[in-house]
């Protein structure tokens, strides 16, 4: 099928293999042990996941992908402390978490800025739930807008922003907590293809100049790709860990690598175990109607 | 060449020109059709009124007799060869015409009440609009915190709107009686009575507002490190003010559809008593005038508190209505 020899995706440069040996030399920064959750349904007790385990280590990116039901928005909301787990459990600088808190940061898919409050406000909100005064959140807030590059909309209000702002300010406004960890749900998910790949850019740079550790969750392999040091991959029914790969593609990334041996090896790995060539493959072909007349000088394909 | 909305297409807005047109046409076309009625004689006016008694003894100037007695009466006087009555056609005495309420409105502020005991319009006015304040303050008092806390927390729900669910579907008329043994005969009763009508429904309304508060709003909150209070007063109240104050003119609105009846337990006053009063008199253009009057007050203390409440939150996106 594949026209070009791809190299496996586990095969690295010294210069990335380096990166991943440095990395690991790294605190862990969040720890998940044995998690798993289940849900009363009305078909039952459903499992949406099982027995996940890893690690994040300081300054790592770390993307989760898997097939939509697979668990990850749970995963994500659990580490977040926002639902319970039914087993195992989530250690932050190796303390056990049980609630929500500032030291986890979180972007969400939609738009949460709060409405009533102006893009610096939205952004000081945090610090002044941690007491600190006015001005001094004040000028920390001024100083992630200009981070995200939005001190020109410093007094503007969320619903005259466009949705690709609206997520620079929610970025700026978990970073301004200085949290231990920033978990993003599917961030740019509602944003359009250009917007989206410009903010992947932003996030980037963000996290290169700063000290954050990322987990960040979406469904587009090439984000991840793009994004991740290592790419947590999830399957669905039960959500269990299906594989946690190392990204070998080289940093500092740039969009013209999608089409690099080790961008498309990663790639088509995901793809495999995503979308797993299943018996019914063979049948996949679409019916066609025909719905032109011989004669309309239209090629038929047979 | 600039292009014209058109006048009918579906949920589209229309120019500000066609909007201006509408508003003004959807008071002109009722004010329209009671021109008409009222100077159009062959279109209604189901009434006689008598200018020449003639030879018919009972039959005085001024009196109005159905269309049918007249015709009766002026054959009978043709019959027996005496002077025919005559008249012009008129509309019952419940409908003055157009210009006879506009008169009445105007005189309404300007003429002194009959006996010195008796209010003036605007101080009737003035007096009813104090019993709404009251009773739709004292409601708002409670009823608003209420709301907030029964949406907020699942428990003060659970607590008390089962027993509020139950009390809404009294009439709150039903309690004039048991008020006035209470309150007495003056303002007291009558501002429970708008009380009792506004504060149930209040409550459950603002609950529900309430509950319409994006969670993911009160989420993102507890990601930034806000706790119990700060949830509350931070984001939960902030949160839904523009729909809370929007709440509260439906509301008030209420509160007004209460005023009649509430004025009329104990002793009748405020505008209430200006109208019984002057239907009882059979001033019907007064009685118009009066009605037309709490219309204006409503409609004007509605607009105003849009204004206020486009200025009070400019983070909300403009309501497309037109």
């Amino acid at each position: 099928m594949t026209a070009i020899e791809l190299p496996s995706y586990l095969e690295k440069s010294a210069a990335v293999s380096a990166r991943f040996e440095k990395l690991k030399q790294r605190e862990v920064i969040l720890e998940v042990k044995q998690l798993g959750k289940q849900f009363d349904s009305q078909q039952g007790l459903v499992t949406a996941l099982r027995d996940i385990n890893f690690k994040t280590h300081r300054r790592e990116f770390v993307c989760v992908i898997g097939p939509s039901g697979c668990g990850k928005s749970t995963l994500i909301r659990i580490l977040a402390g926002l639902e319970a787990p039914s087993s195992g459990e989530v250690l932050l600088d190796n303390k056990p978490v049980f609630e929500p808190g500032p030291d986890r940061g979180m972007v969400f898919q939609g738009y949460t800025l709060f409405p009533w409050l102006n893009v610096k406000q939205n952004v000081m909100f945090g610090l002044e739930m941690q007491g600190y005064t006015k001005a001094t959140a004040e000028s920390e807030a001024l100083n992630w807008i200009e981070l995200v590059g939005l001190e020109r909309f410093a007094d503007a209000y969320p619903h005259q922003l466009s949705g690709g702002m609206k997520q620079r300010v929610a970025i700026a406004r978990a970073l301004a907590n200085k949290p231990r960890i920033l978990l993003m749900d599917e961030p740019f998910g509602a944003l359009d293809a250009q917007t989206r790949s410009k903010m992947q850019a932003n996030l980037i740079e963000i996290w290169r100049n700063i000290d954050i550790t990322v987990l960040f969750i979406t469904h587009d392999l090439d984000e991840a790709i793009y994004l991740a040091d290592r790419i947590l991959v999830l399957k669905a029914n039960p959500g269990e860990v299906e594989e946690l790969i190392e990204v070998s593609v080289p940093r500092p990334r740039h969009s013209s690598q999608v089409i690099s041996p080790e961008f498309l090896a990663t790639k088509k790995r995901l793809e495999e175990l995503i979308h797993p060539p299943g018996p019914e493959d063979d049948t996949d072909d679409l019916h066609m109607i025909r719905m032109t007349h011989v004669g309309d000088d239209v090629e038929i394909m047979e | 060449m600039s292009q014209s909305t058109p006048w009918f297409a579906v949920r589209q807005a229309l120019s500000k020109k066609q909007v201006t047109t509408l508003t003004l046409l959807s008071f002109l076309l009722p004010i329209l059709l009671w021109s008409l009625v009222s100077y159009v004689p062959f279109l209604w006016h189901p009434k006689v009124e008598i200018i020449e008694p003639g030879s018919i003894s009972w039959l005085k100037p001024g009196m109005l007799v159905d269309r049918a007695v007249f015709a009766e009466q002026t054959q009978l006087a043709a019959e027996q060869q005496t002077a025919a009555p005559q008249g012009l056609r008129a509309n019952p005495i419940y409908l003055p015409a157009p210009h006879e309420v506009a008169i009445a409105f105007y005189t309404a502020f300007t003429t002194e009440p009959t006996r010195s005991s008796e209010q003036w319009l605007h101080e009737s006015l003035w007096h009813s609009i104090q019993v709404i304040f009251w009773g739709f303050s004292l409601s708002s008092l409670l009823g608003v915190p209420l709301g907030i806390l029964c949406g907020t927390y699942v428990a003060f729900s659970r607590l008390q709107e089962p027993f509020i669910e139950f009390f809404r579907y009294l009439p709150a008329p039903a309690f004039g009686a048991l008020a006035v043994a209470i309150l007495g005969i003056h303002d007291g009763p009558k501002i429970a009575i708008i009380f009792i009508g506004t504060f149930f429904q209040q409550v459950l309304v603002i609950a529900n507002t309430t509950r319409k508060l994006d969670v993911a709003l009160l989420e993102a909150a507890l990601t930034l490190g806000a706790k119990k209070l700060q949830l509350l007063f931070r984001v939960v109240i902030p949160g839904i003010l523009p729909d809370l104050y929007r709440d509260q003119r439906i509301l008030l609105g209420w509160a007004w559809t209460y005023l009649i009846v509430a004025e009329l337990i104990g002793t009748s006053s405020g505008i209430t008593w200006f109208i019984t009063q002057q239907a009882r008199y059979k001033n019907f253009d007064n009685v118009y005038a009066a009605i037309i009057m709490i219309g204006i007050i409503g409609v004007v203390c509605d607009i105003l508190l849009a204004r206020l409440g486009k200025r009070l939150f400019p983070w909300e996106k403009e309501q497309v209505k037109g």
